[in-house]
């Protein structure tokens, strides 16, 4: 395994560096001028030149990309057009917001859906199947801004027992920190368990279908120990590969619930940056986020051999 | 296999339950309205964009402007007549020739950094500004030195009269902020990234989390002068221990924290919901700014049919500013049905002379006029609109449904802000990249004078995106500019805004208000054409 680690890590530099280079690509290649956003709608065109200069985005495009590169071997993200704050501490401060919120939905998720996925394969085509299933539909069908709406209207607006917007770092406290990410949470997780719920369901009812599972229950093991040392156990496979790109997907960005419940987190900063063409945070945060896909899959791929003692790579 | 509960089952639910019940008590403790009691102290204000730059002078953006006031101090501020009133100086002298100002400070004047201010701090404070900005660059060009005479006293020496030296120092937008010496040597090109200033607050860096909050401590050392506030001059008297400035992109979410009592005060709420505002308990709408902000429709003069007076003109004709009013505001108790003045109405340069074209549509006459611009059947026209702002957006549909009824085939080519703030400098022809006319809007303090209205600037090259050109109409201004005697600057207006109507550098479509929001135990909110945190306080 240790070799095994060794090679994806390796495997993820030529990875980085196509990121890299397609992302600067794309970026300069895109209309849009920071200087002429920084100048503000009263500068005349000579400010704006001149302000071009003054930052180097009158240099050519292959200077540029050289230098943002010689920038990263030293493991310099650069600094913001704007603010001139270093990306990396942009970024690190924005990271935990975005973690938070990624692994309490991820844990609401996989707490709500993998029983209800089980319980519907288990019970399948009855109502509490069918109940399930309609909920998952419902649900998937619903956007997190509208779910959004709706708890902050009721649990802040009538009850008023939920704050509306912004975060609380967990150092201040674990009350206001979960007070701050319950509805948030709930508005996302609401998407991924309907996901997990109905990946598990039809995972487990392949796998309740296998004769091992019928040569369980004819040896009279009880429903609990078949439905999850023998069912859930096999269908695992897929649903950790939900939840795993579940976690890629929302670290890399959960925009709307960020922007919905003022979340300051990486999804906010990656808009903001992209609206004023911040050319080193936009670069920075999808190489983070990059990696940090890239690594979750190797999590993944990890946790599959664990699970399957069958696979090999 | 079995279905159906089990004896576990009802004390799992009893369990589930209180557990739920505990968890929603422990989640509820400590919001709402006991949250809301907590700081009287603190305003927490949603304001209209994120704090990204903290130097007023290399960049114009209203938010580092908003930092600005709060910050630093000016030599000299509006009051509510629109006359510059003392702010940091105590007074000045003014030779009988007209050519020397000696301004002396006011004593006790301190940095946050506890450095007194000195007349060397307004020396360099000037410099720097007048090398950015449009007003201050004019004033330069009439001044022979600026220096400082002693600690608390400079003088500005000019090679000629110039009536707006007061009103430079004072103008209510991008007026010259005074920093510390050692920060204000900075060449203007560069950023100044340590906010010390002398304002009544103290911006509290380590604390700013871009994209989310900017927090501002009061000022202990600030010492205010004795007269009431008036607009932006007068005492400047910090109430409130702190300020928080949060950024939330969507205006619905802070509509919910303002109903619900988290947030204080809302800057600028979006013009739709002023209704609803209004009719909600314990929260007060308030106009702050009696002048305004002006949309405007900004031809390229580098091709036709702009690049003719007639091109212009004929934009007059196709313009019903109350359609265009009715698309971008709605709401009609927010904006004028007409102004025809180029420097806003109700402003001290308010004018109608000229202005006849612009009262009622006449899309005969526009399409005559485009056709002996030089404009031909079916020659496309490109008009850029801003998809991701919305007033922008409705009043291009408006100007793209004015002119087809005159006849001409537009283009609306649609795109983000950020791709057309970049685009409309491009200076190709608008069938390779270029563009024939965009929309923006304009604040009032800018707007109100011709030579701080920089979309009004007609020097050629060196004027804006468009780059309106007219000389004749740029001595007209200089005149005014030159012209110390108020009652004679007013006649030269008129000429200006008759000028003007002949060379439209841009067609103003309307007037309208942005009033801001903010909760009613929230008093002193000042009516100050923008808004400012000194004399505020929660009840």
């Amino acid at each position: 395994m240790p070799l095994l680690i060794l090679r994806r890590l390796a495997a993820t530099i030529p990875v980085m560096l196509v990121v890299a280079v397609v992302v600067f690509l794309m970026l300069h290649l895109s209309n849009g001028d920071p200087a002429a956003i920084i100048a503000g709608d009263n500068a005349t065109t000579e400010d704006i030149e001149r302000l071009r200069a003054s930052l180097g985005l009158d240099q050519p495009l292959a200077g540029q990309f050289v230098s943002w590169l010689w920038q990263l071997m030293h493991g310099d993200l650069g600094v913001s057009i704007f603010n001139r704050m270093s990306v990396t501490s942009m970024i690190v401060q924005r990271v935990e917001p975005t973690l938070a919120l990624t692994l309490l939905t991820i844990v609401i998720a996989v707490l709500v859906a993998v029983p209800l996925g089980v319980l519907a394969a288990w019970r399948v085509g009855t109502l509490t199947d069918h109940a399930i299933m309609g909920l998952a539909v419902a649900a998937f069908s619903c956007p997190v801004f509208l779910i959004g709406y709706a708890l902050v209207q009721q649990f802040s607006r009538t009850w008023r027992i939920l704050p509306v917007q912004g975060y609380t770092p967990l150092a201040e406290g674990l009350v206001p920190f979960l007070q701050h990410l319950a509805l948030p949470a709930i508005s996302l997780g609401l998407i991924y368990t309907a996901l997990l719920a109905r990946m598990t369901r039809s995972t487990m009812l392949e796998v309740l279908g296998e004769d091992y599972i019928r040569t369980a229950r004819a040896k009279g093991l009880g429903v609990m120990p078949v439905l999850l040392r023998h069912g859930l156990r096999n269908a695992a496979v897929p649903v950790v590969t939900t939840i795993g790109l579940g976690i890629a997907l929302l670290l890399g960005g959960v925009v709307v619930a960020e922007s919905v419940f003022a979340i300051p987190g990486i999804g906010r900063l990656t808009v903001e940056a992209l609206q004023q063409r911040d050319y080193p945070v936009i670069q920075g945060v999808i190489l983070v986020s990059s990696l940090a896909y890239v690594m979750v899959n190797l999590l993944i791929d990890l946790a599959y051999l664990l699970l399957d003692p069958r696979i090999r790579y | 296999m079995q279905d159906k509960p089990n004896g576990l089952m009802p004390s799992r639910r009893s369990m589930l339950t209180a557990t739920g019940a505990a968890g929603l008590l422990m989640l509820s403790s400590g919001s709402g309205r006991t949250q809301r009691a907590v700081d009287r102290k603190t305003l927490k204000a949603v304001v209209h964009a994120d704090l990204k730059i903290l130097d007023p002078v290399w960049t114009t953006a209203y938010i580092t402007q908003r930092h600005a006031y709060l910050v630093y101090d000016t030599l000299y501020a509006m009051n509510s007549k629109f006359e510059p009133k003392p702010q940091m100086v105590e007074g000045h002298t003014l030779s009988p020739d007209g050519l020397t100002y000696v301004f002396t400070l006011r004593s006790g004047l301190k940095f946050h950094d506890g450095q007194p201010v000195r007349a060397t701090d307004c020396v360099a404070s000037v410099k720097r500004w007048a090398a950015r900005d449009p007003m201050g660059q004019l004033l330069f060009g009439f001044t022979d030195r600026l220096e400082p005479v002693d600690d608390r006293s400079f003088r500005l020496v000019l090679k000629e009269p110039f009536g707006l030296v007061l009103d430079a120092f004072g103008k209510a937008s991008s007026p010259p902020y005074i920093l510390p010496e050692r920060l204000a040597k900075t060449p203007p090109t560069e950023q100044v990234t340590d906010p010390t200033g002398s304002g009544p607050f103290v911006f509290k860096k380590d604390e700013w989390r871009p994209g989310n909050r900017a927090v501002y401590a009061r000022n202990l050392d600030y010492v205010p002068r004795a007269e009431p506030p008036d607009y932006l001059s007068g005492g400047k008297v910090p109430k409130l221990e702190r300020v928080e400035w949060i950024y939330i992109p969507d205006n619905n979410t802070v509509l919910s924290a303002l109903m619900a009592g988290e947030i204080d005060y809302f800057e600028s709420p979006p013009l739709d919901f002023i209704g609803m505002l209004k009719d909600t308990p314990d929260v007060t709408v308030l106009n702050i700014d009696t002048l305004g902000a002006q949309g405007l429709i900004r031809p390229n003069t580098l091709y036709p049919p702009f690049d003719k007076y007639e091109g212009r003109q004929a934009l007059l004709h196709t313009i019903d500013q109350a359609e265009y009013m009715g698309a971008v505001v709605g709401n009609s108790d927010l904006y004028l049905p007409f102004c025809g003045a180029y420097f806003l109405c109700h402003s001290a340069n308010d004018t109608a002379v000229g202005s006849e074209p612009l009262r009622k549509p006449d899309y005969a006459k526009a399409r005559q006029m485009l056709a002996a611009a030089g404009y031909k059947e079916g020659q496309k026209m490109v008009v850029l609109q801003a998809t991701d702002r919305p007033q922008y957006s409705a009043a291009t549909t408006v100007l793209a449904s004015g002119l087809r009824k005159a006849g001409v085939n537009v283009d609306l080519q649609a795109a983000d802000w950020s791709t057309i703030t970049a685009r409309r400098a491009r200076r190709d022809p608008p069938d390779r990249g270029g563009w024939n006319l965009f929309i923006t809007t304009h604040g009032g303090p800018d707007v109100s004078t011709p030579v701080s209205n920089v979309w009004f600037n007609s020097k050629c090259e060196r004027a804006n995106p468009g780059w309106a050109c007219d000389p004749e109409l740029e001595k007209l201004n200089a005149a005014w500019a030159r012209e110390p005697d108020r009652t004679k600057r007013r006649a030269i207006i008129e000429d200006i805004q008759r000028r003007a109507y002949d060379s439209v550098p841009y067609v103003p479509f309307g007037q309208f208000f942005q009033p801001i929001a903010f909760r009613s135990n929230v008093k002193g909110v000042l009516v100050a054409g923008q808004p400012v945190y000194w004399n505020i306080e929660k009840t």
